[in-house]
């Protein structure tokens, strides 16, 4: 009798833990949107949107920060995307056994997961280098190099949820393969795939790390490629980190815009998921 | 299915042409690791020439006089990440285990995604919460009660000595805890929801606690999966940049055992100076560390990814 009351009180004790550990997780989740919400609202303001990034002691925005970094994911976006769902769609559709489809599953999975200021560095060394020059281009493709990764995950598991009935139904109607691909699984599988690219987006948006060796930042309005260009993650860096309280406000307005974007996207993504599934 | 080549439907010139298309861009992925590692390799020729293995083990990082050594990198690399798997793991099984077994199930879909909400944070605002939030509560509050506690303990104690300054490499420790917390705990959760029902309930069954279950059954038959999910967090910590960059010190020296000491991780020391750095050496000399920080995180990675596919095989022949 004694050994099952001490085996109860271990249960309820491991079980008490568990509990602990939930709301461990829960407490950093509120605490962080909390101080985003509670000093991002602070600075925020007509300003925010409508003039540069300040020098030190004067009052500014982030506007060139704001369109600099909707221009780089934007491009990055455009570019990473075909690749992925080309990739995807070969490793799905072609490739489920051959030898190239499988590594390529392995590695796009380690690459998921690689340190992205290593991408950074290899921009860096393959363009930068050779260029000579900080510029826009080289961060749009370091972007990239993190969006591909996402959207070939996504496309190859969606396209992979596709019932095989409906393949066979268009082969049987005589349609060749790449039809079959490009509009009968590619279209069913539409919901997921976008799913997947809005989640790179939400992953590039707040990427700071590999920015730092290639768009750099710009203090000023620019949309050459060519030039860096300011964005809103190294902006930031480089505001938090400086001794004036005008830039830190301004930097708690610009986490505020990322924060709230990304998980906006998130929240959009699982929600709009999840209504496809139902049906 | 149609999964070997062209087989299935009329096959023509425009078929042949997007096969080879959809190919080329797979290729192109597996080129592109290959791609990272020569790359820096390259990048990094001059320094590995130079220094040699010599650039693992000394201290001294002076680029005005061209003397680099990594040792102070690669070691606030290792022990911010240590110390967030030391957090990290029992936290995430503890939320594992209440997704899985005990929260009732209504609950379980928004708090699994309230915790996958803390992976999609970008790693800035965990920095500049960290810097200017985190660590000064945490230098008020947290370090004076670790050395009044755990400061005592013989040997363990001289972790946590030293003048609490908040920012440092336990603050970075504990700051890529959180960060890495939904990677180890979601795929602990949906290992162990692998686990067969039956196994489950025969355990119940003969009269077991929840947590005898979970302790004796759910885990033994998930560990290659959990260890996978942990060493995957680890990857993740060792290769995260800016929220370590804000809270570490970036003081590169290495000033005793205690985790109060600010320090440098490899991510940090290229965060900062990697822009700035002079063509030639130096610039080398931060390739080399790069490199070394991909290869142990591709190492780290790929280990944690071959035992999630054993996992999953295992499970595909047992059912």
């Amino acid at each position: 009798m004694q050994l099952l009351t001490q085996r109860k009180l271990v249960n309820r004790f491991a079980l008490t833990l568990s509990l602990l550990a939930m709301s461990f997780g829960l407490v950093w989740l509120v605490w962080i949107l909390w101080t985003t919400l509670d000093l991002g609202l602070v600075g925020l303001s007509w300003e925010l949107f409508t003039k540069m990034t300040p020098p030190p002691g004067e009052s500014g925005g982030l506007l060139n920060a704001i369109v600099g970094s909707i221009v780089l994911v934007g491009l990055a976006t455009l570019l990473g995307t075909p690749i992925g769902v080309l990739s995807g769609i070969y490793i799905a559709e072609y490739g489920q056994h051959t030898w190239l489809g499988k590594t390529t599953r392995f590695v796009n999975d380690i690459l998921l997961s690689a340190p992205s200021i290593v991408i950074g560095l290899f921009i860096y060394a393959v363009y930068v280098a050779r260029v000579g020059k900080f510029s826009a281009i080289s961060g749009v493709l370091a972007l990239a190099l993190i969006v591909i990764p996402v959207v070939v995950a996504t496309t190859e598991n969606m396209l992979k949820l596709i019932p095989a009935t409906l393949r066979e139904a268009a082969f049987a109607l005589g349609a060749p393969k790449r039809a079959v691909i490009l509009s009968v699984t590619l279209r069913a599988a539409r919901a997921g795939v976008i799913t997947g690219v809005l989640l790179a987006v939400a992953r590039i948006s707040g990427e700071t790390a590999p920015l730092l060796f290639t768009a750099l930042s710009n203090q000023f309005w620019s949309l050459d490629l060519n030039e860096p260009m300011a964005n809103l993650p190294v902006t930031i860096f480089k505001f938090a980190m400086s001794p004036f309280a005008d830039w830190q406000r301004i930097a708690w307005a610009g986490v505020f815009l990322i924060t709230a974007s990304v998980l906006g996207l998130n929240i959009i993504t699982r929600v709009l998921f999840r209504q496809k599934h139902k049906n | 299915m149609s999964s070997r080549s062209l087989i299935g439907g009329r096959r023509d010139i425009g078929d042949i042409i997007f096969f080879n298309v959809t190919r080329l861009f797979a290729l192109l992925s597996l080129l592109l690791m290959a791609g990272i590692i020569v790359a820096l390799a390259i990048g990094a020729w001059p320094a590995i020439l130079k220094f040699g293995t010599r650039f693992l083990v000394t201290q001294e990082w002076n680029p005005p006089a061209e003397q680099f050594g990594a040792l102070v990198p690669i070691y606030g690399t290792i022990v911010t990440s240590l110390v967030a798997l030391i957090i990290a793991v029992p936290v995430s099984f503890g939320i594992a285990l209440f997704l899985t077994e005990l929260s009732p199930v209504w609950l379980r879909r928004p708090l699994g995604i309230a915790i996958e909400l803390l992976a999609a944070i970008p790693s800035i605002v965990y920095g500049m919460w960290g810097l200017l939030i985190f660590a000064p509560i945490f230098a008020q509050y947290g370090q004076p009660f670790l050395t009044a506690t755990l400061g005592h303990i013989p040997f363990l104690g001289a972790l946590f000595a030293g003048p609490p300054l908040g920012i440092g490499i336990l603050a970075a420790g504990i700051i890529l805890a959180i960060m890495i917390i939904p990677f180890i705990a979601s795929v602990m959760r949906d290992v162990f929801d692998v686990t067969p029902a039956m196994l489950k309930e025969s355990a119940y069954g003969v009269g077991s606690t929840t947590w005898e279950v979970v302790w004796n059954v759910v885990l033994p038959y998930t560990k290659v999966g959990v260890i996978g999910g942990i060493m995957l967090g680890l990857g993740r910590a060792l290769g995260e940049t800016m929220a370590v960059t804000f809270v570490i010190g970036n003081t590169n020296l290495i000033s005793g055992i205690s985790l109060y000491a600010p320090g440098t991780s490899i991510t940090a020391t290229l965060a900062n100076e990697f822009a700035e750095a002079t063509p030639g050496l130096y610039t080398a000399a931060l390739m080399e560390l790069g490199l070394i920080l991909f290869v142990i995180t591709l190492a780290v990675l790929v280990f944690s990814k071959l035992l999630l596919l054993r996992l999953a095989r295992q499970e595909g022949t047992k059912t």
